[in-house]
């Protein structure tokens, strides 16, 4: 095998692997940092052996033994100064267990996944640790995607990953009782990844994002079969994934969800989302992302029927308001209800989120304003309003898209 | 907090890039600064001409020197700048990325040395 080869099958098992091999490293230890440093020094050794020496059977005990032996070294070293005997003992225990059982490596993503989602951790980094550990993303890459300088991000990490070790954070799947609570939280920093994604579109890393997203999505789902809200966040990506043809047009520019043409939207992606959303329908009461995923049901529907259950719709944010209290839901039910009722009462419900200090930066809230403005006739708030939004947005097209939109008030 | 966003970039792309209106100012550069005033945080800013009007200034051993430009050896030029208030760098680093000048130049995000 040329030297090549080596590298693409190191950089495969890194992807396929890298997420199962931290869990199983840190799993006892709790020590992420440590686990993710003798991992990298085992890809490393790996990329200079495998070359000259051939691929392992199997690479992924090969790396796990090499990065346990970093790990007992590195521990070695550590014990002349201070006492880790007993974590020590683990390792070798560990590995004498693994020569003996040249067994398949179990998974133990989903309960690191449940580390990084503690609530003890910050929420802000919940998302940046996931994407760190189970997917092996760096610092740059994940302060690009966060608008995070990479420094920063990287203390961020380490900071995050040595409360999981001070303060004992366990590797297990919460118990029955707490888990609903505690799989919101996992739900929640992997649906943040999709957003990163999704919101970047025109950007070079956003595909990637997307993509990994939606292999946690699969992840979380296979791990954990019988709960409902994980097949809804799955299915509430797909829903959105499925129109990712239709959000640009052939010259780059934005194209708004009611302007799409639906002959783009893909279609088996939708089929798998809509039996995602009636298995998890099926299993248990519904929580937010089947709710959302529900919605976006609603507007797949526009593609088989050529038309919309607007009522439906804004019936289904109303639960999802009761059950979340976000702004951004209230931003989305008011425009919903400017379907059934007309924009005057879309900006009525809007006046009263308004005051709001977290939307006054967020761009939708300001689009969404502008163009209810501009459907009540209201020119000259609707023109401020798209304006607010104009330079409240970092993408290029969105932004075109936008001073066409405010362009095109003059002549309306 | 105080941050300083200082536009780098070609400056003929620039001018390319961002087309000035009757009111002297791009739409996109002028939505941009409403948001901004909007929001509260801008302290201040100005455009740049461009280094075609500029002179460099250096005293090397008591001997005084000028240089007019445009600068050949500099790909990218310093165009512009603002003075930003907001809670974090995070916020200066979102701040930054919505300049409708980070599609095609740079812009630095400095935090300022506060001396007073």
């Amino acid at each position: 095998m040329s030297g090549d080869e080596a590298a693409c099958t190191a950089e495969r098992v890194a992807r396929d692997s890298y997420g199962r091999l931290v869990a199983f490293l840190a799993a006892r230890t709790r020590d992420v940092a440590g686990a993710e440093d003798a991992l990298a020094e085992a890809f490393t050794a790996a990329l200079r052996m495998w070359p000259v020496d051939g691929v392992p059977l199997n690479p992924d005990a090969w790396l796990l033994t090499a990065a346990r032996r970093r790990q007992l070294d590195a521990g070695r070293r550590r014990q002349t100064r201070t006492a880790g005997a007993a974590q020590l003992k683990i390792i070798a225990e560990e590995l004498d267990e693994m020569a003996a059982n040249p067994e398949p490596i179990p998974d133990r993503r989903l309960a690191l996944m449940f580390a990084c989602a503690h609530p003890a951790i910050e929420r802000g980094m919940r998302t940046p640790l996931i994407l760190q550990t189970i997917l092996g993303l760096n610092a740059i890459e994940i302060g690009a995607a966060f608008l995070v300088s990479p420094a920063t991000m990287g203390q961020r990490l380490v900071r995050a990953k040595a409360r999981i070790k001070d303060i004992g954070i366990p590797f297990r799947i919460p118990e029955r009782e707490e888990l609903p609570e505690r799989l919101d939280a996992v739900l929640d920093a992997i649906y943040a990844v999709y957003s990163k994604g999704w919101a970047e579109i025109g950007e070079a890393d956003a595909p990637a994002l997307v993509s990994e997203a939606i292999w946690l999505g699969r992840l979380i789902v296979s791990l954990l079969p019988e709960q409902p809200e994980a097949k809804g966040m799955l299915a509430l990506m797909l829903y959105a994934e499925a129109r990712h043809g239709a959000r640009r047009d052939p010259g780059g520019r934005y194209v708004a969800l009611e302007q799409q043409d639906t002959t783009l939207w893909d279609i088996p992606q939708i089929d798998l989302a809509e039996e995602l959303l009636s298995a998890a329908n099926r299993s248990g009461p519904s929580g937010r992302y089947q709710i959302e995923a529900a919605i976006q049901s609603a507007h797949a529907a526009r593609r088989l029927l050529g038309v919309r259950n607007w009522p439906a719709i804004v019936a289904l944010y109303d639960h999802l308001l009761a059950l979340t209290g976000s702004p951004v839901v209230a931003l989305n039910r008011a425009v919903a209800l400017a379907e059934t009722e007309g924009p005057d009462a879309a900006l009525v419900a809007i006046a009263d989120i308004a005051q709001d200090r977290r939307l006054q930066t967020y761009q939708p809230f300001w689009a969404a304003q502008a163009h209810l403005l501009a459907r009540a006739g209201k020119k000259s708030e609707s023109h401020q309003a798209f304006t607010q939004a104009v330079g409240l947005t970092a993408d290029p097209a969105v932004r075109r898209y936008l001073l066409a939109r405010r362009l095109a008030l003059a002549d309306a | 907090m105080q941050f300083m966003l200082l536009i780098h970039g070609d400056e003929l792309a620039m001018m390319e890039n961002t087309k000035v209106d009757s009111s002297g100012m791009s739409p996109e550069y002028a939505a941009y600064n409403e948001a901004m005033a909007k929001a509260g945080v801008v302290r201040g800013g100005e455009r740049l001409r461009p280094t075609a009007t500029a002179t460099k200034v250096s005293i090397r051993d008591g001997k005084t020197e000028l240089l007019d430009g445009p600068y050949a050896d500099t790909k990218e030029q310093f165009g512009g700048y603002y003075l930003i208030d907001v809670d974090s760098m995070d916020d200066a680093v979102a701040w930054a990325a919505r300049c409708p000048a980070a599609q095609f130049g740079t812009i630095e995000v400095r935090p300022i040395w506060q001396t007073r």
